[in-house]
């Protein structure tokens, strides 16, 4: 056993409403700079839908996480064997082309522009080569767009339905469609780590974020290609990879990050997860019928004396302990069996889970007057006639499996009809109480799961302990020596070599 | 006088700045090394490019390399014709592809507007300096036979005394001015290695054979 810490996420995307706001706050603090600019460590994307870059999750397109060949957890990029002979050119890398190309308006030509019959516009201009720009592609301009063929159709997920599903999903009736932000998973497994030939990257110990070390990464550019999620992106101005840091030093001291604490909707929760580094390459191997469990299998029981002391050996503190008992991670992946990770098959074991959105609510509607329903199945459509089908996400979060969304999408079901019984009161209790019993949930258990998706406050969303750096390496070194610095961490500016 | 300072002050002063100015750059400005990849940006042009030039120059050095650590094995290769043949042949076919990928690098750099967003001017001086590199080697090749044999008679024995810290020019006095243009060009190059993108030669990522897939740094542990 080899217990380590790691700051998990969920995102409740039954919460979440699209408003960006998110990616506003990360852009501004993190990637308004030059060869970052089309850079969004967050985004989000409208599924089904294409995302950003292009058809992230086709892997067959990008070679992006691990495979199981010959017995053994390999990457499906690249590897000992074999790096070389991509080195000089990357066949798999997506380029500018598949983000999309940055571009600003030259906004002084309103005032610089001579006097004409017409108002004088600000043309687009591209902030690659300053020259004017024929708008094709935006950061979010699949927003909302779901159904649309440009986006919907070439969506990957959708290999996995029927063609009577996809047509559904095409037609502006039947359509539906629900947002999920990403942001950097800091996995398990991380294949971004794994496939970088200069061993920039890495995964700090403490807390599990994985970071690019900026002067020890020299362009190579694998871990653009082998991240499945396409969250490492190039800068193509310094030369260099950038990914999500997770506001490293704002999770330092115990803050959210900003795209967490800028959460609109409320939807994004931050907690400790305690997990077996020992069981990695073992549950990777799985077939993808058993990652979810697997994964699950990983995330060690904060309550086990066995993994405190296994955790106490690896330095994990008191306070982190403490954290990790109280984890709104651990309770909504664990305890709760309600929240995902994005695309297990990709084997990277994410530490980021989604809780699934539900369908849109139908009621039985008779002469224009609403029926009580009278199970809890008639609340909500049946999960088999779902207008998103069941098959979309298991594609999405369940490695093709739909029993765990199944289980996730019928819990947090019965729990709106027990509250709906509670307070409205036109659903029977009895058929209430029947329909938790279902769906494996206790009346005590659906009070906690209301209680932390509704009436959550910020400490119960965000139970984050400060990592008191003050007592790690710094105390090594001067502290006034990195005063005045910013970014990454050294004080030289971050220009381009020659 | 004119000799002395081509031959011997010349690669003297380059290898020399290359070199500490190699180890400077490195420990104090380690964020400046970078391959500098513009694939991102443009990558269809770069296919042929790239691929063409590194592969092609990778095998025509290494083989200056081979002559260079054992010319006594070249002499005695080439001293039967069809050997000689053989190695001169696949020395040109090397050069000539790193000669396509050099033009095709330079005309992609002139012409891809993206490409030239992120060109500077030591990009083009590096560029130029190999063109002319890769075709004073090629014109050598082809005017005065055969290269690799009196390249490891006579330049091995002149690169080896410089490097035993005896200069001796005269061992490639007799040799046509082509091929010391191609010499001063090549200790031109060495000189730019460290002042250019060149310097991605030096941190090729070899240690990637011997470490372990995921890299985890503790900070409590001291380690690093
Ligand atoms: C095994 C050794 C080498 C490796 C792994 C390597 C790798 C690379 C890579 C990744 C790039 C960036 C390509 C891109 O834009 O994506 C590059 C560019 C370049 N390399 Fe190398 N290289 C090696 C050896 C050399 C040598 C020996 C030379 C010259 C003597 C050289 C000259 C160049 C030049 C001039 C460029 C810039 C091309 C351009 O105009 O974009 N490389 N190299």
């Amino acid at each position: 056993m080899d217990i380590r810490s790691q700051v998990a996420m969920v995102f409740h995307l039954d919460k979440c409403i699209g408003c960006h706001t998110c990616s506003i706050a990360c852009k501004n603090v993190w990637t308004d700079r030059k060869g970052a600019d089309y850079m969004w460590w967050n985004n989000v994307e409208t599924k089904p839908g294409t995302g950003y870059p292009t058809k992230w999750e086709d892997q067959a397109e990008y070679k992006g996480g691990w495979v199981v060949k010959d017995g053994q957890l390999q990457l499906r990029l690249t590897g000992k064997g074999k790096f070389l002979q991509k080195i000089f050119y990357q066949p798999d890398l997506p380029t500018m082309d598949e983000y999309y190309e940055p571009w600003t308006y030259r906004y002084e030509d309103l005032f610089t522009g001579p006097e004409l019959d017409d108002q004088p516009t600000a043309i687009p201009v591209s902030k690659v080569t300053g020259e004017y720009i024929d708008i094709e592609a935006g950061p979010n301009w699949d927003d909302d767009l779901s159904g649309t063929p440009l986006y919907a159709r070439n969506d990957p997920n959708l290999a996995a339905l029927s063609e009577e599903q996809r047509l559904q999903l095409l037609s502006i009736e039947t359509l539906v469609m629900f947002y999920l932000p990403r942001i950097c998973n800091h996995c398990a497994n991380p294949a971004c780590v794994a496939a970088c030939p200069s061993g920039a990257l890495y995964k700090r110990g403490e807390d599990g974020i994985v970071l690019v070390n900026q002067n020890v990464c020299r362009g190579w550019r694998y871990c653009v290609s082998a991240c499945p999620y396409k969250k490492v992106f190039y800068n193509w101005n310094t030369g260099k990879s950038e990914k999500c840091l997770l506001c490293y030093p704002r999770v330092e001291t115990g803050q959210a990050p900003a795209c967490f604490h800028s959460c609109v909707g409320r939807i994004r929760y931050m907690g400790v997860l305690l997990y077996d580094a020992d069981k990695i390459e073992a549950a990777g191997l799985r077939p993808d019928s058993e990652l979810v469990t697997a994964h699950r299998g990983l995330l060690a029981d904060p309550d086990d004396p066995a993994v405190i002391e296994s955790a106490r050996k690896n330095g994990v503190t008191e306070q982190v302990l403490k954290a990790a008992r109280n984890s709104p991670v651990y309770k909504f992946v664990k305890d709760w069996g309600l929240a995902l990770a994005p695309h297990p098959e990709f084997r990277t074991f994410p530490s980021l889970f989604y809780v699934p959105a539900l369908g849109p609510v139908t009621y039985a509607v008779e002469n224009g007057v609403a029926l009580n329903p009278s199970s809890v199945d008639e609340i909500f459509a049946p999960l088999e006639q779902a207008r998103l089908p069941m098959e979309y996400l298991a594609s999405l979060f369940g490695a093709g499996q739909e029993a765990p969304i199944r289980y996730a999408m019928k819990k947090m079901m019965a729990i709106r009809t027990f509250k709906r019984a509670q307070t409205v009161g036109d659903v029977e209790m009895k058929v209430a109480l029947e329909g938790l019993r279902e769906a494996d949930c206790t009346p005590e258990e659906a009070e906690s799961i209301y209680r932390l998706t509704s009436l959550c406050t910020f400490e119960e969303r965000f139970v984050i302990p400060a990592s008191h750096r003050e007592q790690a390496v710094e105390v090594l070194t001067n502290p006034l020596e990195q005063k005045g610095a910013a970014g990454f961490g050294f004080r030289e500016q971050p220009v381009r070599g020659l | 006088m004119l000799e002395a300072f081509l031959f011997v002050g010349y690669p003297y002063a380059a290898l020399v700045l290359a070199v500490v100015v190699g180890i400077l750059r490195f420990t104090w400005r380690p964020f400046s090394y970078s391959s500098l990849s513009s694939q991102f940006l443009e990558n269809k042009q770069l296919f042929w490019g790239s691929g063409l030039w590194h592969w092609g120059i990778l095998w025509v050095l290494a083989g200056h390399f081979v002559a260079f650590l054992v010319p006594d094995w070249i002499l005695a290769w080439n001293a039967k014709p069809l050997r000689l043949y053989l190695l001169e042949a696949s020395g040109l076919i090397m050069a000539l592809l790193a000669l396509m990928g050099i033009i095709s690098l330079m005309v992609r750099r002139a012409t891809s507007p993206r490409v030239k967003a992120v060109t500077t001017v030591m990009d083009w001086v590096l560029l130029a300096f190999l063109l002319l590199q890769v075709y004073t080697g090629i014109d050598t090749a082809l005017r005065y036979r055969w290269g690799s044999s009196w390249y490891a008679s006579n330049a091995v024995p002149y690169l080896r005394s410089l490097l035993m810290l005896s200069p001796k020019p005269e061992f490639i006095r007799p040799l046509p001015w082509m091929a010391k243009v191609h010499l001063l060009s090549g200790l031109s190059v060495i000189l730019l290695l460290p002042f250019s993108r060149l310097v991605h030669v030096l941190v090729v990522p070899i240690w990637y054979y011997w470490r372990k897939p995921q890299v985890v740094i503790w900070n409590r542990r001291g380690l690093r």
